[in-house]
């Protein structure tokens, strides 16, 4: 076996992963993950992660697609090619409400799915992961905690211990 | 809880609240998984062969249609003054409205938490996309001149010209192409974890290489699972199922749903614009908005039970489709219905009230003019039909409740026509009054679209999961972190369903 990715453990239902979850946490590893084919409520808090960036992105597009929107109206009905239609004025922030409208939905829905791929670093073509065995029966009902090697605090046989420890069956090694 | 509460608690003896669970007989994650994957991953069925021929069959009466039309003129379609908006508008609202159902269930019944969506979900949102692009093939076909139909984008163009932004019909296009897309997102978004799903059993099946059958049986299944690991490989762009992505795909979820939910209710609001801002009477009032939206989920709830209930008998998807989620689709149906009814109505009094004598005539000409057919029609489907669902042993008849789906959706069709059709026949000049009536091309290119969703939704069957796997999950007790549940199939069915916190 050449360079190691780390270790993976399966737990055997939700609340055990979830308070194994809490006990990684506890014991300070910063690179190590959850694997469940199904989100499960209130993991991020049990992983000591912080609250989505995702939303950023939204309200970036959102105010992106309202300027866009509303500029766009006025450059193009009242500067670049002024057009007389019913007597009504040239720009108005009213009419093109529409416009602004659906814009800030539309830019603000591709940021939010931008978001999400750049908050996962997706698409990834690669993980060590997709080599192991235990790793793809999550797609199934296995639940799993695995620890990356590069966490400062990994350590073979420690670590090996200390996911036994909080309740962790089937360890495996994943290679890198 | 404190002495007192505890004390007043045992002496009132709370009713036992049974909630039926949202997956039936207690099923566990594994049986779930199979349940939906098996059915992209088996042979395929002999009925979707049949299916799928009779549906390119029709699919292909719209391609004559518009070939006719492209080659001839918009002439060969049944406008002619004073109605120069017929069936192609028609159409256009009744498919628009039909997708409404889809981005209802995703979203608005995902802010307010109703675990029952989950199973229905997906398909929704799926009918939901191929009825924006039935839709779309109407207006765009309309302008005449199909080739110049890109010019209704702002994109520079060579006669230096830009859309023409204080028209309700180009508030229209971008309405309509925003709502495709987001939903087109949306749907994708929440498929990937599914998709990553069936990318690792395949790859598992290839490394366990147990297949059966013959040698060449056994090659083309290694075949199909090869190609099966890398199409899904690429459509989940890496998803691992982490408790990272799950916490930013969560979010990202969350936001998507709350920006559909405006978009939804903005999008039939548009196009009911295209009417409420024209001075034609029938036309011009200000029910429209949330009379279309009604009517819109009213349809679309139709369309999802007249796709959903055969799908549920095919499959045999009884345990993730049940009574309960038969039961509260049948009720939207029931409201939705009846606020539309209710508009009908409404519409009847302030024609009336209003005291405007253009107005008042455009309503008995509805009803009792010339085309009091469709009228009756449209008022017995949508009025009368879904009152039934009152009735347990109604909804509980799915036959019965089929039949229904299909009336609601001719009753909603004849609406439009009705809106559209009698203000336009009957205008301010009697001398320029007119009876309109669809030619054979209007009829081909109409049906024809019914065969173009069906090969779509055919297609989304046979390759997409159609259930969203990790939400069907995710409602299940045992998802619960705080529960007993095991994930093994014991937990206890009277239990919460996941949102009980």
């Amino acid at each position: 076996m050449s360079e190691k990715y780390g270790i993976i453990a399966s737990f055997s239902d939700t609340p055990a992963l979830f308070h194994a979850a809490e006990k990684v946490r506890d014991a300070g590893y910063k690179k190590w993950d959850t694997y469940s084919s199904f989100p499960v409520h209130g993991m991020p808090e049990a992983q000591g992660q912080a609250r989505s960036k995702v939303p950023i992105f939204t309200f970036i597009g959102g105010i992106t697609g309202f300027c866009v929107g509303l500029l766009m109206v006025w450059w193009m009905n009242a500067y670049d090619y002024p057009l007389i239609i019913r007597g009504q004025p040239y720009f108005s922030p009213v009419f093109p409400f529409p416009i602004m409208y659906e814009l800030t939905i539309l830019v603000a829905a591709f940021g939010t799915l931008g978001g999400m791929f750049l908050t996962n670093m997706l698409p990834q073509h690669y993980s060590p992961l997709f080599n192991s065995q235990t790793f793809l029966e999550v797609s199934g009902d296995r639940l799993c905690i695995a620890i990356e090697a590069h966490d400062g605090l990994f350590d073979a046989v420690e670590t090996r211990r200390f996911l036994e420890e909080i309740g962790g069956t089937d360890i495996e090694e994943v290679s890198a | 809880m404190d002495a007192t509460q505890a004390a007043l608690l045992a002496r009132v003896q709370p009713a036992e609240l049974y909630e039926s669970p949202l997956v039936a007989n207690d099923r566990d994650f594994n049986w779930v998984t199979e349940k939906i994957c098996r059915i992209v991953e088996t042979k395929t069925p002999l009925w979707w062969w049949v299916c799928m021929a009779v549906a390119l069959v029709t699919a292909s009466f719209t391609g004559l249609g518009l070939l006719w039309l492209v080659s001839t003129g918009v002439g060969v379609w049944g406008l002619a003054n004073p109605i120069n908006w017929g069936w192609a508008i028609v159409n256009f609202v009744f498919w628009i409205g039909i997708g409404h159902a889809g981005t209802l269930i995703s979203a608005v019944l995902c802010l307010l938490k109703q675990g029952w969506r989950t199973s229905i979900n997906r398909a929704a949102e799926a009918m939901t996309i191929f009825a924006v692009v039935c839709a779309g093939i109407f207006p765009l076909f309309h302008v005449g001149r199909v080739w110049f139909a890109w010019w209704l984008f702002p994109i520079p163009n060579s006669n230096a010209i830009w859309p023409q932004f204080r028209s309700p019909l180009e508030w229209d296009v971008f309405a309509v192409s925003t709502y495709g897309t987001v939903s087109v997102l949306f749907w994708y978004m929440g498929m990937m974890p599914d998709l990553g799903v069936l990318r690792d059993r395949a790859v598992l099946r290839l490394k366990a290489g147990s297949y059966e059958g013959t040698k060449i049986a056994k090659q083309v299944a290694v075949g199909m699972d090869h190609f099966r690991k890398n199409f899904y490989a690429i459509l989940a762009m890496g998803w691992r199922n982490a408790g990272n992505h799950w916490r930013n795909y969560e979010m990202a979820y969350l936001v998507l749903a709350g920006l559909s939910t405006p978009l939804v209710l903005s999008v039939h609001t548009i196009v009911s614009f295209d009417f409420a801002l024209a001075v034609l009477p029938g036309w011009h009032t200000t029910i429209f908005p949330p009379y279309f939206v009604a009517g819109a989920i009213f349809s679309g709830f139709g369309m999802v039970l007249t796709l959903m209930l055969p799908l549920r008998a095919l499959y045999g998807l009884h345990d993730l489709i049940t009574q309960r989620h038969i039961d509260n689709m049948c009720k939207i149906c029931l409201g939705t219905g009846s606020i539309v009814g209710y508009a009908y109505i409404m519409e009847f009094f302030i024609a009336w009230y209003g005291a405007n004598p253009f107005e008042s005539y455009a309503f008995i000409n509805r009803a009792f003019g010339q085309y009091w057919w469709a009228y009756l029609i449209m008022f017995s489907c949508n009025v009368f039909t879904p009152q039934l669902f009152w009735f347990k042993k109604v909804r509980a008849n799915h036959a019965l409740v089929w039949i229904m789906s299909i009336l609601i959706n001719v009753g909603m069709w004849f609406e439009r026509f009705v809106i559209t059709v009698t203000s336009l026949a009957n205008d301010f000049l009697p001398s320029s009054w007119g009876y309109y009536s669809p030619t054979m091309v209007d009829i081909l290119t109409f049906f024809g679209t019914f065969g173009l969703f069906s090969v779509l939704f055919l297609l989304f069957l046979r390759f997409l999961p159609l259930m969203p796997i990790a939400e069907v999950k995710f409602v299940m007790p045992a998802a619960d972190p705080h529960g007993h549940g095991s994930g093994h199939s014991h937990g206890d069915p009277a239990q919460g369903q996941g949102d009980h916190h």
